[in-house]
């Protein structure tokens, strides 16, 4: 395992290739287009495809063409490209099928900025598309854990046939860090005997039909019922969540992605000065390490959720908290990034509180 | 007793849906029967779109797909990219192809993506009811155009194979009818092009087909088939628009 320097957006590109992507489809906006370019050079050099599509509506069908012929495909994009896709990610969750969702999110609304955010949590966590429906979403916060997620990402996609997104901000697809890309080696999945790839009649198989339409509701209450177990596994296995100094804290900073970074510096120095303050960064955001998040809150003094947003994984925490101790919000939105001394003031004020 | 008539291997042995003296039933047939005597049953993969034909894929015996509204070629296009040895079209509506899914099929004909598009144009709205589609004929009564398409209030209907043809990527861009049988053999011959100029590698093919949508007209079937004869033929005329040798 070399270590080398790789931009964010290009090693969860060559991730995704190491992991056996070989379908591309996207369409250009800033700050991802680092994918869909390194992807245009690499995929043909594996025999793989990649596809400029004509909108980012194209490019997620595109994917699902290619998913339900049982390939690994990925799809990248921000905040108003992912908007555009959420009509197609609701068909593929729909149609139990299996792929990888890169959000490369900027600042919202509308237009927004091309700056680093968080604004997109709800959209992400809440199904953003039309229907009853969950994914696996993943926050990396430096560059190497995009990269093991990428690769994650296409595995739980596989074993549960539902998509997954990977959510960055743009701090995380723009910056260089230090990558080791890890040697990817496939588990045992599913096999993908449910795939458009041509029915011979006297296979033994049956034909197989990549649909979401249910037009009887006795059906479609069932196959609901089917997804909500599978949501219901992904909810009991896939959880991810990292904590810091927890066992003593009074202040609990829950954030993710570079916040979490940015707050993990906060919380050292606040350290130094006596100050007992823990961190939970969720991994996945769904499903939420509300467990964890519950139990801290039942010894802690006070919670404190920092995000890039107004304030929307905060809904979250305070559902996890259940009123056992006050939930303060800091949020710094439109792509301004909270620095160190701004987290650092905010856990110096509560701490004056206590 | 010889068997001058059957039921094609690529139709699946159910009921279809349509209601009688719709079009669409000959034309899902003929598609089928391009598909036996090419014999490339087990190496097709249909697309259905959102519209009347939304549960194509319990008609053709074949792999299937049912696409979001109007994207069946973006489908198409992911699913040829990952295998390039299979035969796959689209079946789609002209609300599907010409409206929601304009920006789709535009693109698929210029990359010239090695797929086959069935196009039927009924010049209306039918699974939804009636509205008007973007090939309402102007004068032509629809629910959301109660007096007749106007061009002022609701601008001109498309000529989509004619539109098409002005493009590099397709390698056959024709227009056919169902309406009498001179036609649908016609249609048939077009079709089994389209699939074999697929199948050679020669580019994107679309097959657009004029049909009747006798419930949402407010005609009897045999009626229907007259309107269409009548009143789209003239704006929407027969023929080869596009074909590379
Ligand atoms: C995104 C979206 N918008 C609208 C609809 C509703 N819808 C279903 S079928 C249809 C029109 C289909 O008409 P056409 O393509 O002409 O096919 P026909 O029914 O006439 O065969 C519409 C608008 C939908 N299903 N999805
Ligand atoms: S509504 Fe029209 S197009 Fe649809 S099945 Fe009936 S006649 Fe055919």
């Amino acid at each position: 395992m070399q270590r080398q320097m790789m931009k964010g957006n290009e090693a969860i590109a060559e991730a995704a290739v190491q992991a056996g992507c070989r379908y591309f489809f996207g369409y250009p906006i800033t700050p991802q287009n680092e994918i869909p370019e390194y992807m245009s050079l690499r995929l043909p050099q594996v025999d793989g495809a990649f596809l400029q599509a004509e909108s980012e509506v194209s490019a997620i069908n595109m994917v699902y063409g290619a998913a339900g012929a049982g390939a690994r495909v990925m799809t990248s994009s921000s905040s108003p490209g992912i908007s555009l896709k959420q009509e197609g990610i609701s068909y593929i969750v729909g149609a139990e099928l299996p792929c990888v969702i890169v959000n490369i999110v900027r600042g919202g609304p509308g237009l927004g900025s091309i700056q680093p955010s968080q604004s997109d949590y709800y959209q992400a966590t809440r199904g953003g598309g039309h229907g009853d429906y969950r994914m696996c979403v993943y926050a990396p916060a430096t560059v190497q854990e995009a990269v093991e997620l990428t690769q994650k990402a296409f595995d739980v996609a596989d074993k549960y046939r539902n998509p997954v997104m990977l959510l960055g901000d743009g701090v995380i697809g723009q910056m260089m860090e230090p990558v080791s890309m890890p040697e990817y080696k496939m588990p045992v999945l599913p096999q993908k005997d449910w795939a458009a790839t041509g029915w011979n009649p006297n296979s033994g198989r049956a034909r197989a039909v990549i649909n979401s339409l249910y037009i009887d509701s006795a059906e479609l209450e069932q196959h609901n019922i089917k997804l909500q177990k599978k949501y219901d596994a992904i909810a009991e296995n896939e959880l991810l969540y990292k904590t810091e100094q927890l066992d003593d804290a009074d202040i609990v900073i829950v954030a993710y992605g570079t916040t979490a970074r940015i707050a993990l510096t906060a919380l050292r120095r606040a350290r130094e000065q006596g100050v007992k303050v823990g961190l939970i960064r969720p991994i996945t955001l769904w499903p939420f390490p509300s467990e964890v998040i519950a139990k801290a809150s039942s010894s802690a003094k006070q919670m404190l959720v920092v995000e890039m947003s107004m304030g929307q994984m905060v809904d979250d925490v305070k559902l996890a908290v259940q009123g056992n101790c006050p939930v303060q919000f800091y949020g710094r939105t439109g792509g301004m990034i909270p620095g160190v001394n701004e987290i650092y003031e905010q856990i110096m004020h509560l701490k004056e509180g206590l | 007793m010889a068997v001058v008539f059957d039921r094609p291997k690529a139709l699946c042995d159910v009921p279809l849906h349509y209601c009688p003296g719709c079009t669409h039933g000959i034309i899902h047939r003929l598609v089928a029967e391009a598909i036996d005597e090419l014999g490339v049953q087990d190496k097709t993969i249909g697309v259905a779109p959102v519209g009347c034909a939304v549960f194509a894929y319990n008609y053709f015996n074949c792999d299937m797909y049912e696409a979001a509204h109007g994207r069946a070629p973006a489908v198409a296009t992911g699913c040829k990219r990952t295998q390039k040895d299979k035969v796959v079209f689209t079946y789609q509506g002209d609300g599907d192809l010409a409206s929601i899914g304009a920006a789709e099929i535009v693109h698929a004909a210029t990359r010239g993506e090695l797929i086959t598009t069935i196009f039927v144009n009924n010049a209306i709205y039918g699974m939804t009811g009636g509205q008007m589609a973007p090939t309402t004929l102007i004068g032509q009564k629809s629910t959301t155009s109660p007096l007749g398409r106007d061009v002022e209030r609701n601008g001109n209907p498309i000529r989509v194979s004619e539109m098409l043809a002005t493009l590099d990527g397709p390698a056959l861009i024709q227009r056919v009818s169902v309406h009498d049988v001179k036609h649908i053999m016609e249609a048939k011959k077009a079709i089994k092009k389209a699939f074999e100029y697929q199948i050679a590698g020669k580019g994107f093919t679309l097959i657009e087909v004029l049909s009747t949508c006798p419930t949402n007209w407010g005609l009897s079937a045999v009626e229907s088939l007259k309107w269409l004869e009548e009143n789209m033929i003239p704006k929407y005329p027969l023929g080869v628009m596009k074909e590379v040798q």
